[in-house]
C-alpha cells in the first residue's frame, strides 16, 4: 500500500509503550511501575512479574532486527506479544497501519496468514508430518490446492537445501536441517514478517555460523523483514542491521552494531560488549581506502601505465562507463604490453577480482587475503567499484578499535599504501 | 450421644430417580430399544459367521496387526472356547464390550477435547471422573433397570459409565501433553482452532488416547462379567449360573474364556497403540 504513511516511511511494524505483566493484577503493576519500583519490587509486592515495560520501537522494511539480551530479559515474551501469541497488558503494535492489539480474534488469524511466519528454538515441527508436509503448513490451512501449495513448499525447500528430504520425517534429520526445515516453513508462506525466537541457540558453533551466513543471504535475495532473537552478542553483531539489547524488560540500546560496539549508551552495555572480537564487527566499508585512480577499457596500456606510476602501485581497477568494475590490470603486463604493440586493455586484464560488498564483515575477508595476492574490492549492489581494502588496511582498522586481529595465519608486516583516514570514502 | 437425625441421602437420590423415570421413561425406551436391536443384530451377525471362519479371520487380524505370536495364541484361546461349549456366551459378551466400548468413546472423546482446551471445564470434568470410577461398579446396575429394565441395555449403560473415565482422561492429557512450541507453531501460522485440533493435536495425542481406550475396553469387559447380576448374557451369567449350582469347574471354565477374551483384546489394542507411536 503506498499511501500508507507507514510503508512510505519504511516503518513495517510499530510498537508503542508495550508492557506485558504475567500475573493477576497486571493494573496494580503497571501502576507501581509507574511509582518507579522496579521488577523485583513489584515481583515482591504484588507476586507479579513485569515481563516488558514501556517498549518503543520500529521495524523498518526489509531490515534484519536483532533483539538482544540475556536470559529472562523478556526477549521471547517480546516477539511473542508482536504475533499476540501472548497478550500485551497495556500499548500498541501496528502493522503496515493496522493495530495488531485492537483485533478481534478472526482478523488476528488473518493478520498471522498474511504477515508473520515464525521460527522457533526447538524447531517446533509437526513430528507425524513430512519435510514437504510440514513447509506447506502454512498454505495448508490457508485452504491453497494442494498442487499449487507443494509448489511453493518444494521452492522453499530448494531454497535451503532441502529438496531431496521432502518425503522425510523430522526426527530423521540433524538439528540444523530441522532448522532449515523450519526455515523453509516460515519462507512458504510468504508472509511479510519473519519471527526468530533463537533459532539458532540449539545449534552446533559451526552449523551455527553456516545458517547465519544464510540467512543473511537469503534476507538480501527476498528482502524478507526478520525479527531476530538471541541471548548471543557475537551472532546479534554477525547478523544484526540493527540491534536492540533488553534488560529486565526495558530497552537499554538501540542501535547498527558499530554503534553498539563504539558508543555504548551505558555501563551495562560497554559490560556486554567487553571482549567481543571487532572483526566480527567492522565492514568492509570501515576498512576500505580510496583506489587509484581507475581507467576504463578504452584508454591505452601507457596511460595506465602512468596512472600506476603517479600512485605508486603495482595493480590497477579496469572500470567501464558507469564506473563497474570489469577487472584488474598487473604492472607486468602492462609493461610487457607497452613494449610490444600496445594490444587494447580488454586483453589484458584479470576480470576474476576478489569483491565485496561494503556491509562483508572483515573476518570474512581475512581468508579471501590468503588465497589471493590482490587487494579486495568493494563494490555496490550494482558493481560499481567504491574502494579498495589491502590487507594492512584490515589489520590498522583493527588497531585504531584497540583490538588485535585474530589471524588465521601469521600476518606478515606490511605497510599500509595511505593512511587510515580513507574511510567510509566512496570515490 | 447426641442424637443428630440421619440425612436421608438414599431417599433424595431415590426421589430424583423416581422423577427422572418417571418423566424421561419414554426417552429411555426408545434408547433401550434401539440398543437392544443394534445388539442383537451384532450379536446375530457374528453368530452367523462359522466359529472356525471366524477364529481364523481373528487369528489373521492378529497376525497382521502384532505378529504370529498372538495369532497362534488367538487359534488357540478361541478353540479351547469353542471346544468347551462356550462360543454363544462369547460371543455375546463380545458384542456387548463392542457396544458399550463404541459408545464410550463417542461420549468421551469430545469431553476429552474439552477438558483438554478449557481449564474451567477440566476442574469441573476430574472429581466427577473420580467419582465415577471409584463408586463400586454393582451400584451403577440398580438405577439402570428401572431406566432401561432388566437385560443387555442396562448392562450396556452401567458399563459404558463405569469404562468411560479412562478415555476421558487419557484423551485429555494427550492433548495437553503436546509441546507449547508445536502448539505455537500451529497459531503463530494463523490456524483455526479446529484446524490447530485436527492437524495437530489429536494426531500427536493418539497413542495416548489409544492407552485410554485399552483400559476402557478392559475395565468394559469386566463390568459385562458383573452384569450378569441383572441379566445380561454371556460369559457373566454362565459364571453367575454356575455359582447358584455350585459348579466350580464350570465357573472356573468362563473365567478362562474371559481371561482368554480380555488378553486378546488387550493385545489388539496395545499394538494399534504401538503402531501409531511409530509413525
Ligand atoms: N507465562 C509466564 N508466566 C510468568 N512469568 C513468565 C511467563 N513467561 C515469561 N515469564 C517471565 O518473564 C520474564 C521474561 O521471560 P522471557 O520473555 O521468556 O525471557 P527471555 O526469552 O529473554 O529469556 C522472565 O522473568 C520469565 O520468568
Ligand atoms: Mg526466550
Amino acid at each position: 500500500m503506498s499511501d500508507d504513511p507507514q510503508s512510505q516511511d519504511g516503518v513495517r511494524i510499530r510498537v508503542r509503550k508495550l508492557s506485558k505483566v504475567f500475573g493477576k493484577h497486571p493494573d496494580r503493576a503497571l501502576a507501581l511501575r509507574d511509582q518507579g519500583l522496579d521488577r523485583a519490587a513489584i515481583l515482591e509486592r504484588t507476586g507479579d512479574t513485569l515481563g516488558l515495560s514501556n517498549i518503543d520501537f520500529e521495524v523498518r522494511s526489509g531490515e534484519l532486527l536483532v533483539i538482544m539480551g540475556l536470559s529472562g530479559s523478556g526477549k521471547s515474551t517480546l516477539i511473542r506479544c508482536l504475533n499476540r501469541l501472548i497478550e500485551p497488558s497495556e500499548g500498541e503494535i501496528s502493522i503496515e497501519g493496522d493495530e495488531i492489539t485492537r483485533m478481534d480474534a478472526k482478523r488476528l488469524r488473518e493478520c498471522r496468514r498474511r504477515h508473520f511466519s515464525m521460527v522457533f528454538q526447538h524447531f517446533a515441527l509437526f513430528p507425524h508430518r513430512s519435510v514437504l508436509a510440514n513447509a506447506e503448513y502454512a498454505l495448508e490451512i490457508r485452504g491453497m490446492p494442494k498442487a499449487q501449495r507443494q509448489e511453493k513448499a518444494l521452492d522453499a525447500l530448494r531454497r535451503v537445501g532441502l529438496e531431496e528430504w521432502k518425503d522425510a520425517y523430522p526426527r530423521q534429520l540433524s538439528g540444523g536441517m530441522q532448522q532449515r526445515v523450519g526455515l523453509a516453513r516460515a519462507l512458504a508462506s510468504d508472509s511479510s514478517v519473519m519471527l526468530m525466537d533463537e533459532a539458532f541457540s540449539a545449534l552446533d558453533p559451526l552449523i551455527r555460523r553456516d545458517m547465519q551466513q544464510e540467512l543473511v543471504g537469503l534476507q538480501r535475495e527476498l528482502d524478507k523483514t526478520i525479527v531476530f532473537i538471541t541471548h548471543d552478542l557475537d551472532e546479534a553483531l554477525n547478523i544484526g542491521d540493527r540491534i536492540i539489547l533488553l534488560k529486565d524488560g526495558e530497552i537499554v540500546q538501540v542501535g547498527t552494531p558499530e554503534e553498539i560496539l563504539t558508543r555504548p549508551a551505558n555501563a551495562y552495555v560497554e559490560r556486554f560488549v567487553e571482549g567481543v572480537d571487532m572483526s566480527r564487527v567492522l565492514t568492509a566499508q570501515a576498512a576500505m581506502r580510496r583506489p587509484v585512480a581507475p581507467v576504463t577499457l578504452d584508454d591505452t596500456p601507457g596511460e595506465a601505465l602512468a596512472r600506476m606510476d603517479e600512485g605508486g602501485v603495482d595493480t590497477l581497477y579496469v572500470v567501464d562507463d558507469e564506473r563497474r568494475l570489469a577487472g584488474i590490470l598487473e604492472r607486468g603486463a602492462v609493461v610487457r604490453a607497452c613494449a610490444g604493440e600496445a594490444p587494447s586493455l580488454a586483453t589484458l586484464i584479470e576480470r576474476e577480482v576478489p569483491r565485496v560488498l561494503p556491509e562483508e564483515p572483515l573476518h570474512h575477508l581475512f581468508p579471501m587475503f590468503n588465497k589471493r595476492s590482490y587487494p579486495i574490492a568493494v563494490v555496490d549492489g550494482e558493481g560499481r567499484l567504491r574502494g579498495v581494502v589491502v590487507r594492512g588496511a584490515v589489520l590498522a582498522q583493527l588497531a585504531e578499535v584497540g583490538r588485535e586481529a585474530p589471524s588465521p595465519e601469521p600476518v606478515p608486516s606490511l605497510a599500509p599504501l595511505d593512511g587510515p583516514s580513507a574511510t567510509g570514502v566512496s570515490s | 450421644m447426641i442424637d443428630v437425625p440421619r440425612i436421608p441421602l438414599g431417599g433424595w437420590i431415590e426421589a430424583g430417580l423416581d422423577f427422572l423415570t418417571g418423566h424421561y421413561s419414554h426417552v429411555t425406551r426408545a434408547i433401550s430399544r434401539f440398543t437392544r436391536s443394534n445388539i442383537s443384530s451384532l450379536n446375530d451377525l457374528l453368530m452367523a459367521v462359522p466359529p472356525w471362519a471366524m477364529i481364523v479371520v481373528i487369528a489373521l487380524l492378529c497376525w497382521r496387526i502384532s505378529g504370529y505370536r498372538l495369532g497362534v495364541f488367538a487359534i488357540l484361546g478361541l478353540s479351547l472356547i469353542w471346544n468347551l461349549g462356550l462360543w454363544q456366551p462369547t460371543i455375546q459378551s463380545l458384542s456387548l464390550v463392542v457396544i458399550a466400548t463404541l459408545v464410550a468413546i463417542i461420549i468421551a472423546l469430545p469431553i476429552g477435547v474439552l477438558a483438554a482446551l478449557s481449564d474451567g471445564f477440566n476442574r469441573v470434568v476430574m472429581p466427577i471422573l473420580d467419582f465415577m470410577q471409584t463408586m463400586p461398579a454393582f451400584v451403577y446396575l440398580i438405577p439402570a433397570i428401572p431406566f432401561f429394565g432388566i437385560g443387555a441395555v442396562s448392562a450396556i449403560f452401567a458399563t459404558v459409565i463405569f469404562s468411560m473415565p479412562p478415555a476421558i482422561r487419557f484423551t485429555a492429557l494427550g492433548i495437553r501433553q503436546v509441546p507449547t512450541e508445536l502448539a505455537e507453531a500451529a497459531d503463530a501460522f494463523g490456524s483455526t482452532r479446529m484446524q490447530k485440533l485436527l492437524k495437530l493435536q489429536l494426531p500427536l495425542a493418539l497413542p495416548t488416547v489409544m492407552a485410554g481406550i485399552n483400559q476402557t475396553i478392559m475395565l468394559a469387559l469386566s463390568m459385562v462379567v458383573i452384569a450378569a447380576m441383572i441379566g445380561a448374557n454371556g460369559l457373566g451369567a454362565e459364571v453367575w449360573s454356575a455359582i447358584q449350582r455350585l459348579q466350580p469347574g464350570a465357573g472356573f471354565e468362563a473365567g478362562i474364556a474371559v481371561v482368554i477374551l480380555a488378553m486378546l483384546l488387550d493385545r489388539i489394542t496395545q499394538a494399534m497403540k504401538g503402531r501409531e507411536a511409530a509413525r
